[in-house]
């Protein structure tokens, strides 16, 4: 039996489960903010065409906008200036095998719940490694942080107070070994951005965005039900749309994974 | 004075609106242009000076047709008063009794009026006042002193939006603006007030002064969002009987120093389309309660801006939203007439706020404005220019529309 054949066999089976890890794409969803006087990414809107009427006798269509960061979505590295002058670095010319890759989940939930503003440090992977094992090259590394369980309401999953966001994020350093040691594909979580609410105040400024997208990696962020995928063993096909030089979009993140 | 009106009875039938008398000739209009802006004006011969009424073509007195448009001084005495207990017209049909009286101005014409109940029998003195009906035409009532309150009269609250025993929808409560106008309101004894926010997850300054407020009810609202919209519309329509948008999205920008449309496209989404999606979903609603009682469905007040009578480069992209906010409210205000809700429109100059700090004084303050558009609602006024530089502005405008253009352009 070919590969192929036995995934579809591992499907149609049940043995291989289909895990969406995207969420709903919805106007009340909540939104990146930047400062009021800079460039905005819009919103996701939605406007009927027409619902079997007059517009439209037989049929129901929509027309909707947004920015390509809206939602749970794609990071391209032409999204950061550290990325500007890669080769392959936006959602259209990223090579399609990138869209799928094995995942390694790790599980930062409960120091997440304890502090908002948890960054994720090179010395948990190195802990979380001796436990599960190393993390192999080209495979996303998630962060699950729960964080996306907040996501029916939007002041919690937003988390604003007067000194800004708070969400938690990796650190410098954890974003450089993943990157230089791990030759990672990407790294994705659960909140709105790939870096920590406070990320502005890290050196550089969102690290993660910086180095990530500076060494031709992929984000991916406003995931969800990462708690249903295990710490190894998982993949993700996370296909953006192909967008002339995107520099990311919204899409559906699936994870594949066995059953034991 | 009138007692708080009875909690409706929800299962009664609600009556539809009737109007009074809508037809006026074309210089009659004059009277209803100057009411429009809470003017008492009359025609005065430029050759002889008598001032006229009713309107005319030509000079009663020496027939020349060089009639001018003229603030008028409202005193008068009145001649006579009368009650009228029939009607044939279903407007008047439905309200008789209804007190009428012959005023002889001090100006001279002597002119038919309604009575405000305070105006003792004849004779007596009287002021007189230019009034928009519930059809948007002027007509003129007589009043017992110049601070006669007009919404506690059974008669003259007809002509006015008075906010007191009434329901109100403010959709943006995120701005000083915003919050200043509920706090007028709630002091002008409105019923109820509800308070729009955007983007919920942000809390605001002033979120919990709003939430102190007894009459108030915040609630999330995005007049981006066609969705949202429509839901609240569901949820409220049936009440608003004031609809307040300040919503507003302002850049300072024009055409050459902000690459790329997103901006202008931002400010026509609020400030333009904002206004469609919220007359789309609220229009029906209010349309239907013209004639509920006391407190009816009254009236629909739009923010607009000077600058929507003459593009003000600095914010070029805003003036046109402005613009075209502008236009629409008056398809509104077409399409809100035949259920007598007024629609009011305010032309304020630069407010005092973050988008402004850059142009120099005078600028309106978040509360001035905010009693502004209150006392619009009392008075029963269509157009508002508050502010310095919008009256200025105004007057330059309506001497020379061109001059002005020419002037804001260097």
């Amino acid at each position: 039996m070919t590969v192929l054949a036995e995934l579809a066999k591992g499907l149609a089976g049940g043995k291989i489960r289909v895990i969406d890890l995207t969420e709903t794409l919805s106007p009340e969803f909540p939104h990146i903010s930047l400062p009021p006087e800079m460039g905005q990414a819009w919103p996701f809107r939605i406007e009927e065409v027409s619902h079997y009427d007059e517009r439209g006798p037989a049929w129901y269509w929509n027309n909707f906008s947004c920015g390509e960061h809206t939602g749970t979505h794609f990071d391209a590295p032409v999204h950061w200036v550290s990325g500007k002058d890669l080769p392959n670095n936006a959602v259209d010319s990223i090579p399609p095998e990138r869209f799928i890759g094995p995942a390694f989940v790790l599980d930062c939930s409960k120091q997440a719940a304890a502090d908002a503003d948890f960054l994720l440090t090179q010395e948990f992977i190195g802990k979380w490694e001796k436990q599960h094992g190393r993390i192999a090259p080209r495979s996303w590394v998630l962060m699950r942080t729960d964080w996306s369980k907040k996501s029916g309401d939007a002041a919690a999953y937003q988390n604003y107070d007067e000194t800004g966001q708070h969400t938690p994020g990796p650190d410098t350093d954890a974003v450089r070994f993943l990157v230089e040691e791990r030759d990672i594909l990407g790294f994705g979580t659960e909140s709105i951005g790939t870096d920590a609410g406070q990320a502005y105040h890290l050196r550089p400024p969102y690290p993660c965005h910086y180095y990530m997208h500076g060494a031709g990696r992929y984000g991916l962020q406003c995931l969800r039900n990462l708690d249903q995928v295990p710490p190894t063993g998982a993949i993700v096909v996370a296909a953006p749309l192909k967008i002339r030089n995107g520099s990311g979009s919204p899409l559906r993140v699936l994870a594949l994974v066995e059953s034991r | 004075m009138l007692e708080r009106p009875k909690r409706k009875n929800p299962v009664l039938r609600t009556r539809l609106p009737t109007l009074p008398p809508a037809a006026r000739s074309r210089i009659a209009l004059g009277l209803t242009a100057a009411a429009a802006l809470g003017r008492f004006e009359l025609q005065q011969c430029r050759d002889c000076g008598t001032v006229q009424y009713p309107p005319r073509e030509a000079c009663q007195q020496c027939l020349s047709i060089r009639l001018d448009w003229k603030p008028q001084p409202p005193g008068g005495e009145l001649l006579a008063a009368t009650v009228l207990h029939h009607s044939n017209d279903l407007f008047f049909r439905e309200r008789l009794p209804w007190r009428l009286g012959l005023v002889k101005l001090d100006c001279g014409p002597t002119v038919v009026a309604h009575l405000h109940e305070l105006v003792g029998a004849a004779p007596g003195r009287v002021i007189v006042a230019a009034k928009l009906d519930r059809a948007g035409q002027a007509v003129l009532v007589a009043l017992p002193g110049k601070e006669a309150n007009m919404a506690e009269d059974r008669q003259l609250r007809e002509f006015t939006c008075d906010p007191k025993y009434r329901k109100v929808l403010v959709t943006d409560g995120k701005s000083a603006l915003g919050q200043a106008v509920v706090k007028v309101l709630a002091a002008a004894g409105a019923e109820l007030i509800w308070v729009g926010y955007a983007e919920p997850w942000k809390k605001f300054a002033g979120f919990d002064d709003l939430r102190k407020i007894p009459q108030v009810t915040l609630l999330p609202l995005d007049v981006t969002d066609s969705k949202n919209v429509r839901e609240v519309a569901a949820e409220i329509g049936g009440k608003v009987d004031i609809l307040v948008n300040n919503a507003e999205y302002h850049r300072a920008f024009g055409i050459g120093n902000r690459a790329g449309v997103d901006t202008a496209r931002a400010e026509m989404d609020v400030n333009y389309f904002g206004l469609l999606r919220l007359a789309q979903e609220f229009g029906p609603a209010m349309r239907s309660r013209g004639a509920d009682g006391l407190a009816s469905a009254a009236a629909w007040v739009n923010l607009l801006s000077i600058y929507a009578l003459a593009n003000f480069p600095p914010h070029g992209t805003f003036s046109a939203s402005k613009a075209a906010a502008y236009s629409l409210a008056q398809c509104l205000r077409a399409e809100m007439r035949p259920a007598g809700v007024r629609v009011i429109n305010v032309f304020p100059g630069p407010l005092d706020d973050e988008w402004n700090q850059l142009l120099p004084p005078p600028k309106v303050t978040p509360a001035a404005l905010a009693h502004a558009i209150v006392k619009a609602l009392q008075e029963g006024v269509e157009d508002v220019y508050p502010g310095d530089v919008a009256q200025e502005w105004l007057a330059r405008w309506r001497d020379n529309p061109k001059a002005l253009e020419k002037e804001l352009s260097t």
